[in-house]
């Protein structure tokens, strides 16, 4: 199945992750994200060794997720913004226990229950933790069906690495739509590296203990310390980000997933009439790509920042760059999906309020 | 080239496999594709639609605010994409369900009245092929052939006769698009 | 000469346990030690902890240990079993965390006929967190949070979680016991015994329901507690097999 075929999101990150190693996936239904769940259980049933399991909840289902976590297995759970919010807990709990996982975030509309469009109002929820407590998740943001596919393989990957749970931050529109995708070949699982944490019994060796309760306080404050130097590493080995049209541009737009692919028909609209705008595509939100952004300011004194939300990334820019550029803001939440047109308009008005046409 | 297709009519007709056999055709082209459908609540009310676009390059924003082209197989659907159609645009119509003209005069219509040739094939299934062939046809994007190619890897292991019929289908359809 | 009539058991730490006097606790981490010696598992066993008193678990019991957040013991248990199907693997769960917060995960591991056991310590009062009302207090029952007893109307009744988990399909075998007196303990480590071979029979959800005391939050000596097991969580909570069907494979 290595050939390019044209395949749904949700089914691709499926797909991608029974080849990236997944042996458990839980699950819970909701839209926009159930042919996800859906292919999983045919893809598990398909496997000698792998288990789906329709949950009770979204609990239910990341707490599955850690005890498999815990038992060995490279594991993944899925939902859409309601349901990632029930998950919180057990991701705090796979953070403190130092366990991998994926989590896939299909987001909506919100916040409460909100609607079933594509959303990116979960930004600040991923990117900060979630729950509670000292900690981060990878999250990575995918544009295309392709990029699907190979984000997913990398979330697994990551979280073995860094012994982490990751995020596959998407949304409505990017987990039902249909690209050509070329799958990467399954791994073979014999050939990873080692777990020597796992919990699968003491069987000539000491017991284990995976714990994150630290009664402790000094005990506490230092495994948050050594959580922060991981994350530290992390956001050196794996930041990544794509620019596009940008060496020349007098202003950049910064996007990520969905509303980047707008921005970025937006950007060819505007190229043809001669503004010189180019595209920061975060690919990593947690490590965001800080230094990439800084770098950029040398040249460039404008940014706008496009979200589906009313502005949570535009939060990291404003960290990124310490007042270094002007930082202008386009926001459509609660579901709206821009077109190209609409953020063209707003590209252009922006241009000529900034006389970027005369540097 | 970029082109984007909107495909619009109510379940049942085969509105999202029709955009779906396209995008596919289009593929094993060459050509980079999108597909997206409607989903969710949205479907649960009757409607289907899908958006394809095909183009030579990489493909920027899946949505169409202002399709290239349109296939219409109802009413409804002529009411709510014809405003938003391209200057000059393509736009076939299922002339046995939709009993109006688009009230553009810039927009370049050709009428197949699918169901009734589709009763004469003596399947429904075949409304939507019908419609491909017409499409297909009258923008030369893809060819016959590729939809075909693209229809026999979709439903490998169909009957010959089924396969047959929907080529028949494609035919009928592409006829209406020489006509004018 | 001189002959060992009692020794510690393989699978407990040498360790003195946190535990209040009088507690069950001690006693039931011990029971459960020896049946994993007896049945020679403990070395293909996997537990998992609750939060509650018994949070600390994986500090006596020389196993490994996989701490679940709280409630969620049953669904921690299963993602290990679905990986490790050849393994052992148990929660040891308070009433609160089991009847209450995780009660969902709990009925549904049992409906699904996962094979796992859980030792569920009942002891009708929230202990770690200072004696409020558990969803086992007693009508009447005095708690941090029900001051003047448990009130019925107000409060609702004591749950039955057993009751509830014996009408799910996938249950096989549940029993509930006490530690309140000697001839109970042993007759509760006869019943952890039976839901271990449960479980290594393949035959689906074991769970052990225990009386406990809790004479700090109870706020009675050890003796009282144990004699008011016997007199008044007996009446709520009858000693019984409250299901088994693993005679009937």
């Amino acid at each position: 199945m290595t050939e390019k075929q044209l395949m749904r999101g949700s089914h691709v990150i499926g797909e991608a992750a029974v080849r990236a190693g997944c042996r458990l996936y839980a699950g819970y239904p909701i839209t926009p994200q159930n042919e996800l769940t859906e292919y999983m259980s045919g893809a598990m049933a398909r496997l000698e060794d792998g288990t789906f399991i329709q949950a009770e909840s979204e609990l239910a289902a990341i707490n599955m997720v850690l005890g498999a976590s815990m038992a060995g297995a490279r594991a993944m759970t899925s939902s859409s913004s309601p349901g990632i919010s029930l998950k919180q807990e057990g991701i705090s709990y796979l953070a403190a226990q130092e366990l991998p996982a994926v989590i896939v975030n299909t987001m909506r509309g919100g916040p409460g229950l909100g609607n079933i469009a594509p959303s990116q109002g979960d930004y600040f929820q991923a990117t900060r933790g979630g729950g509670h407590g000292d900690y981060r998740v990878i999250v990575l943001a995918p544009a295309s069906v392709q990029e699907l596919a190979d984000l997913t393989r990398k979330a697994f990957e990551y979280a073995d690495k860094y012994r982490t749970p990751a995020m596959l931050l998407g949304d409505g529109m990017i987990g039902q739509m249909m690209e050509p995708v070329v799958f990467p070949e399954p791994v073979d699982l014999n050939k990873l590296p080692p777990k020597p944490w796992i919990l699968d019994g003491a069987i000539g060796r000491p017991s284990r203990i995976i714990l994150s309760l630290l009664l402790d306080t000094t005990v506490e404050e230092e495994h948050n310390w050594k959580l922060v130097r991981k994350y530290e590493s992390i956001a050196r080995d794996i930041t990544s980000a794509e620019t596009f049209m940008t060496e020349d541009a007098h202003l950049v737009v910064i996007a990520y997933g969905t509303a980047a692919r707008i921005a970025k028909g937006a950007i060819k609209r505007v190229r043809e009439i001669g503004l010189k705008v180019g595209l920061l595509r975060p690919v990593t939100l947690w490590p965001f790509p800080k230094r990439v952004l800084i770098e950029m300011s040398r040249q460039i004194k404008d940014f706008l920042v496009f979200e589906m939300s009313t502005g949570q990334m535009l939060e990291d820019v404003k960290l990124s760059l310490e007042g270094r550029s002007n930082i202008h803001f386009y926001g459509r939440p609660g579901g709206i999906v821009s077109t190209p047109d609409e953020i063209a308009k707003e590209i252009n008005s922006l241009y000529h309020r900034q006389h970027l046409e005369e540097d | 080239m970029t082109k984007k297709t909107v495909f619009a009519g109510f379940g049942g007709q085969g509105v999202l496999m029709m955009g779906y056999v396209y995008a596919v055709s289009a593929m094993r082209d060459g050509k980079e594709v999108t597909y997206l459908p409607s989903y969710g609540a949205e479907v649960r009310g009757g409607t289907a639609n899908c958006t394809v676009v095909v183009s030579d390059e990489e493909i920027f924003s899946p949505v169409a605010s202002a399709p290239d082209y349109a296939v219409i197989m109802n009413r409804p659907s002529l009411n709510r994409y014809e405003g938003m159609i391209k200057k000059d645009g393509i736009i076939v119509l299922n002339s046995s369900l939709v009993d109006r003209d688009p009230s553009r005069d810039d927009l370049d219509v050709v009428r197949v009245p699918a169901n009734d040739i589709a009763r004469k094939l003596g399947s429904d299934r075949t409304i939507n092929m019908i419609m491909l062939g017409a499409f297909v046809t009258k923008t030369g994007i893809t060819t016959l052939e590729s939809i075909m190619n693209g229809l026999t890897e979709i439903v490998k292991g169909k009957k010959a006769s089924v396969m047959k019929l929907n080529r028949k289908g494609l035919d009928m359809g592409a006829e209406y698009a020489l006509k004018k | 000469m001189e002959k060992k009539v009692f020794t510690r058991p393989r699978y407990l730490k040498d360790a003195v346990f946190h535990y209040c006097p009088g507690c069950g606790h001690s006693i039931i981490h011990r029971l459960v030690a020896e049946v994993l010696e007896e049945l020679e598992i403990g070395e293909k066993t996997i537990g998992v902890p609750p939060a509650g008193c018994a949070v600390l678990a994986y500090n006596y019991l020389d196993v490994d240990m996989g701490e679940a957040p709280h409630g969620r013991g049953a669904a921690v248990a299963t993602g290990i079993k679905r990986v490790l199907p050849d393994r052992i693997v148990f929660s040891y769960q308070g009433d609160g965390d089991i009847a209450a917060i995780g009660t969902a995960e709990t009925i549904h591991a049992a409906n699904r006929g996962e094979n796992i056991t859980i030792i569920f310590v009942n002891n009708a009062v929230y202990g770690m967190t200072g004696g409020q009302m558990a969803p086992t207090t007693l009508p009447g029952q005095n708690s941090t949070t029900t001051p003047g007893g448990r009130d019925i109307s107000r409060d609702g009744a004591p749950l039955d979680l057993s009751q509830m988990l014996a009408i799910a399909r996938g249950s096989a075998y549940i029993e509930r016991t006490s530690v309140d007196s000697p001839k109970n303990i042993r007759r509760t480590k006869k019943a952890i015994t039976k839901a271990f071979l449960t479980q290594m029979e393949g035959l689906g959800f074991s769970l052990v329901e225990i009386l406990s005391a809790c004479p700090t939050n109870w706020k009675m000596s050890p003796v009282d507690a144990n004699k008011w097991i016997k007199d008044s969580m007996m009446n709520t909570f009858p000693l019984k097999v409250i299901k088994d069907k693993t005679n009937e494979k």
